[in-house]
């Protein structure tokens, strides 16, 4: 009666992994899929190494000459990081390993091939000789102090974590290493991977959190911290693309203080670009090159670039309220609409995971009522035995007994169900933050599309100014000396101006071109995550439902001699 | 004429032939009806008798009865068969809100034609003329007994729960030895009503969980439905294959919830009344250790009255008093008080000796098939909820591939 490990089915693998809500992976044969699972001994992907630098337009491998990094304000509007996704760990306190570790459901191989797995596909084969992986784990968190900047001794203490690397990614020189980096540090690259990638759907990084961090224990939010650390290089190793940044590489492999330009105050920032803010400011006057015409094809940020985001303010406005029709519009109508049914899905995307959610819900609180019932049932068999006079009490204390247990067992399944449900479901809250991230891709295009539209407009003014002065400066006989050298000015000015508005297209192109791209990725990985989201639900609701099936049917087979006669 | 065979309490024969047949008394309660309006409306019940006894006035009959009809039915059982244990009444409802819930009245409906069926195949309850005028009387009647017997015991449903409450302090008390001790010195009875009042507890607890797990189902069925119907919109949504999946997934969704409605309302019906059930059938037995108790008490006291008596009738005699023949008088009167009192003791102490045989056989019968229905329904809905999934799978791995 209560060994399950002893019915005859067939043996379906589900992975207990503590903490971990890894995607369900269609163990297909064709195709690739990247879900975030990035198992080093699996995966016979599609994508290797060559197909990557065909597929999309690698950011390094441009024409356009990469400026250096620049700063960034956390606080620029244009650049959201922050994330209103769902906090996975609503589920953590439902996860549990499960019992039956070796849990078997009755197999579903008439689809041989098909079959789903728990996570983590075929998670026993060993790679094949040109299978690329890319795995990261973050671990052992431990305090540290801050030496530098602590002026009470023994305060300013924060947390690393040890992040450790394994691949067989010719850029990294080596297969297995590890570094210790700050929550300060993701931040960086969490930045300076949007800086350099525009267009594309870059994960989002986990939370800051202040608020959290008060209210939850100082253990508790650190294993929070951790996990959310740990999904995020995941799914940053799991991108084609961005998996093969420099940025990421520098950050799993490069010891010591991380190498890349981190968010600085606006003071500093002030200071820096002091000398050539008052230019800015004044705009008339950029002949020098103090201002590189490439600098366009960064976002305009805050500090050094007040004047370009005043003008691009300016612009955007003229854009909506003006009456002319801006000189470039967004004419793709393709992207128009896709943009639309994006917005569609995210609402639907949103409900469902609400209604999942109570779905969980309903189920756990059916597995602990039914615990509960079971339990209360002991108690009055356990009374029943121990009181008994007459048979008849014996008799039903067996019956009771009988019931209890398998109650108990049923509120065990629920439970197991439940952690089952909660890693499929759990697809359609990634999902939901995958969605942000389009839509920062998509901010992206259209910041790049505003810059290119205000230059155009600067163009036309000063075109109609050089136009005018020109006009003015042919009726004065002789010529006008200072006019004339103003006239000069201005159309050195314009023709900076132009080789920015060229660099500002490009860019445009090079973003509309990355959308495209990260939009048919994106299309096909959600194709194959939510059919396997949904048949491993099924499998999952299927299999439980059976054991408690039979569970019950043994009682009911026990206790038939009491079935009504008549009605 | 071929002698029939026996047939069982259950038969539902025209008794051509009664002398060759097993009496037996059949009774349902059934149809209940709105009657009335406003704060005066209440719900009737159609209560159906089949009978060969032969003091019933006819093969079959049909009466019209309300609840409180049923209170008084059972009052007077009460009073008139101290020992036996009355079968139990469904509470008085008294939330307004609830009073006509179809669920409600479909419980009720079921729980009084069990109070009356088991008052008709009760050996000795099944005699009782206060049954056969509930089973047979036109409605003034009932009425006017109704109203009568109201004044006399002072007694209204709502009262009905009071003196439980009452009775349960009182025997508590007189276990705990609050009163005087006028109690039996019974160890076997003494662990009869320890029992009791224990398995009330227990089986309380086990009803409430129950009416939990009823909740729970109707839960569950409800976010089934609210989820299959969001997927729905999601497949819309996403069109083609995809598309096609959430729809199916949405609408098998929705099936199941219904099928988890109607598995609540079995739950309810099946398993959760049958506990009900139980818990006022072992609140009714401390009905009965009340009766027995204050039975004892009054055998005692009378027993202590003729013991005074007897010595002042002796005192009288020596001093020859005119007063003696009063006197021996009223102790002739007090002893046969006295028998009396004695008789109708140990008439409950007999009573329920048997009674509690039968009370613990009619339970278990009770619950193992409240039980058998439980796990029926339970393994039912499983084999629903699996079907339903897995006949998905095939359905999946065809839209995928396309």
């Amino acid at each position: 009666m209560m060994g399950f490990e002893n019915q005859g089915f067939e043996e379906a693998q589900l992975h207990a992994s503590h903490g971990e809500m890894e995607s369900l992976v269609l163990d297909d044969d064709d195709n690739n899929n990247s879900g975030n699972d990035n198992n080093p001994s699996s995966r016979s992907n599609g994508i290797t190494n060559g197909d990557v630098s065909q597929h999309y337009n690698h950011p390094l491998s441009s024409s356009l000459p990469f400026a250096e990094i620049l700063t960034t304000d956390d606080d620029d509007p244009l650049l959201s990081s922050s994330s209103p996704h769902q906090n996975p760990n609503s589920f953590n306190s439902l996860l549990e390993p499960p019992s039956y570790a070796d849990a078997s459901f009755r197999s579903f191989d008439g689809d041989h091939g098909k079959q789903i797995n728990g996570h983590g596909a075929v998670s026993t084969s060993s790679p094949t000789a040109d299978s690329v992986y890319l795995k990261v784990s973050v671990t052992d968190p431990q305090k540290e102090q801050d030496l530098n900047n602590s002026l009470v001794p023994g305060g300013n203490t924060f947390v690393t974590y040890l992040i450790t690397t394994w691949t067989n990614l010719p850029e990294f020189n080596g297969t297995e290493f590890s570094v210790r980096r700050r929550f300060r540090d993701v931040v960086t690259l969490s930045d300076r991977l949007s800086d350099s990638y525009r267009g594309y759907f870059i994960p989002l990084r986990p939370d800051k959190s202040v608020v959290e961090s008060q209210v939850m224990q100082k253990q508790e939010f650190v294993e929070q911290r951790r996990m959310g650390l740990e999904k995020y290089l995941r799914k940053l190793a799991a991108h084609p693309v961005i998996r093969r940044s420099e940025e990421l590489r520098v950050f799993l492999q490069v010891q010591g203080k991380l190498p890349l330009m981190k968010t600085t105050d606006v003071a500093s920032r002030m200071l820096d670009g002091a000398v050539k803010l008052p230019k800015q400011l004044f705009g008339e006057s950029v002949v020098s090159a103090a201002v590189d015409p490439n600098d366009v094809s960064h976002p305009a940020k805050g500090g050094r670039d007040l004047l370009r985001i005043f003008k691009e303010l300016r612009q955007s406005v003229a854009n909506d309220w003006g009456g002319a029709k801006p000189p470039v519009v967004e004419e793709d109508k393709e992207f128009l609409d896709k943009k639309k049914k994006m917005q569609d899905f995210e609402q639907e995307l949103s409900n469902v995971s609400q209604q999942a959610e109570s779905l969980v819900k309903a189920q756990q609180d059916m597995g602990e009522t039914l615990g509960q019932l079971g339990l209360a049932f002991v108690k009055l068999t356990k009374f029943e035995m121990e009181e008994a006079i007459f048979n008849s009490q014996k008799v039903r204390a067996a019956d009771m007994k009988n019931v209890a247990t398998s109650a108990v067992k049923a509120s065990r399944l629920y439970r197991e169900l439940n952690a089952q449900t909660v890693r499929h479901l759990d697809k359609l809250h990634e999902y939901l933050g995958v969605i942000l991230a389009v839509n920062n891709a998509y901010s992206d295009r259209s910041n790049a599309l505003l810059t290119v539209q205000t230059l155009l407009s600067e163009l036309a003014n000063l075109n109609s100014r050089i136009e005018k002065l020109e006009a003015a400066a042919s009726k004065i006989f002789g010529g006008d000396r200072s006019r004339v050298r103003k006239i000069e000015e201005l159309k050195e000015t314009m023709r900076v101006t132009d080789e920015a508005k060229n660099c500002a297209v490009r860019e445009y192109e090079r973003i509309k071109e990355n959308n495209m791209n990260e939009l048919e990725r994106l299309d096909k990985e959600r194709h194959d995550d939510f059919f396997g989201m949904l048949k491993g639900f099924v499998v999952n609701q299927a299999g439980y439902a059976e054991k408690m099936a039979s569970v019950w049917e043994s009682v009911a087979n026990e206790t038939s001699g009491y079935a009504a006669k008549n009605s | 004429m071929q002698p029939r065979s026996p047939s069982t309490g259950e038969g539902l024969q025209s008794p051509r032939s009664p002398s060759l047949q097993s009496p037996f008394l059949s009774v349902s309660v059934t149809d209940p009806a709105k009657m009335g309006n406003g704060v005066q409306a209440y719900i009737s019940y159609k209560v159906t008798t089949k009978t060969n006894f032969p003091e019933y006035q006819g093969p079959e009959k049909i009466v019209i009865r309300r609840y409180t009809d049923f209170v008084w039915l059972y009052d007077r059982l009460f009073e008139k068969y101290k020992g036996i244990f009355i079968p139990p009444l469904p509470e008085k409802n008294t939330v307004e809100k609830f009073r006509f819930s179809a669920e409600f009245i479909e419980m009720r409906c079921q729980a009084l034609d069990t109070f009356v069926n088991r008052i008709a195949s009760h050996h000795e309850l099944q005699q009782s003329e206060d049954l056969r005028n509930f089973l047979q009387a036109d409605e003034q009647t009932m009425e006017r007994a109704r109203s009568q017997d109201t004044g006399i015991f002072k007694k209204k449903p709502s009262d009905l729960m009071q003196i439980f409450r009452d009775v349960q302090t009182k025997v508590t008390d007189v276990v705990l030895g609050k009163e005087k001790p006028v109690e039996e010195s019974n160890p076997e009875y003494d662990k009869l009503k320890r029992y009791i009042f224990e398995l009330e507890d227990h089986v309380t607890e086990a009803q409430k969980h129950a009416y939990h797990l009823v909740k729970r189902h109707r839960e569950l069925g409800q976010s089934l439905a609210d989820f299959g119907k969001a997927i729905k919109l999601l497949g819309a949504c996403e069109g083609d294959a995809l598309g096609a999946a959430f729809s199916e997934l949405g609408t098998k969704s929705e099936m199941l919830s219904f099928k988890l409605q109607k598995e609540a309302h079995h739950l309810l019906m099946n398993f959760e009344e049958p506990l009900k059930d139980y818990v006022r059938a072992v609140q009714s037995i401390k009905g009965t250790i009340a009766e027995r108790a204050s039975a004892f008490r009054q055998q005692c006291e009378l027993a202590e009255t003729i013991k005074l008596k007897e010595i002042d009738l002796n005192k009288l005699r020596i001093l020859r008093s005119e007063k003696m023949l009063d006197a021996e008088h009223e102790y002739e009167e007090l002893k046969a008080d006295g028998e009396e009192a004695t008789r109708r003791f140990d008439t409950i102490v007999r009573l329920m000796n048997e009674e509690i045989v039968r009370f613990q056989e009619e339970k278990t019968q009770d619950m193992g098939r409240a039980f058998h229905e439980f796990a029926k329904g339970q393994a039912r809905l499983a084999n629903a909820i699996a079907d339903a999934w897995r006949s998905l799978v095939p359905k999946l791995n065809s839209l995928y591939v396309s």
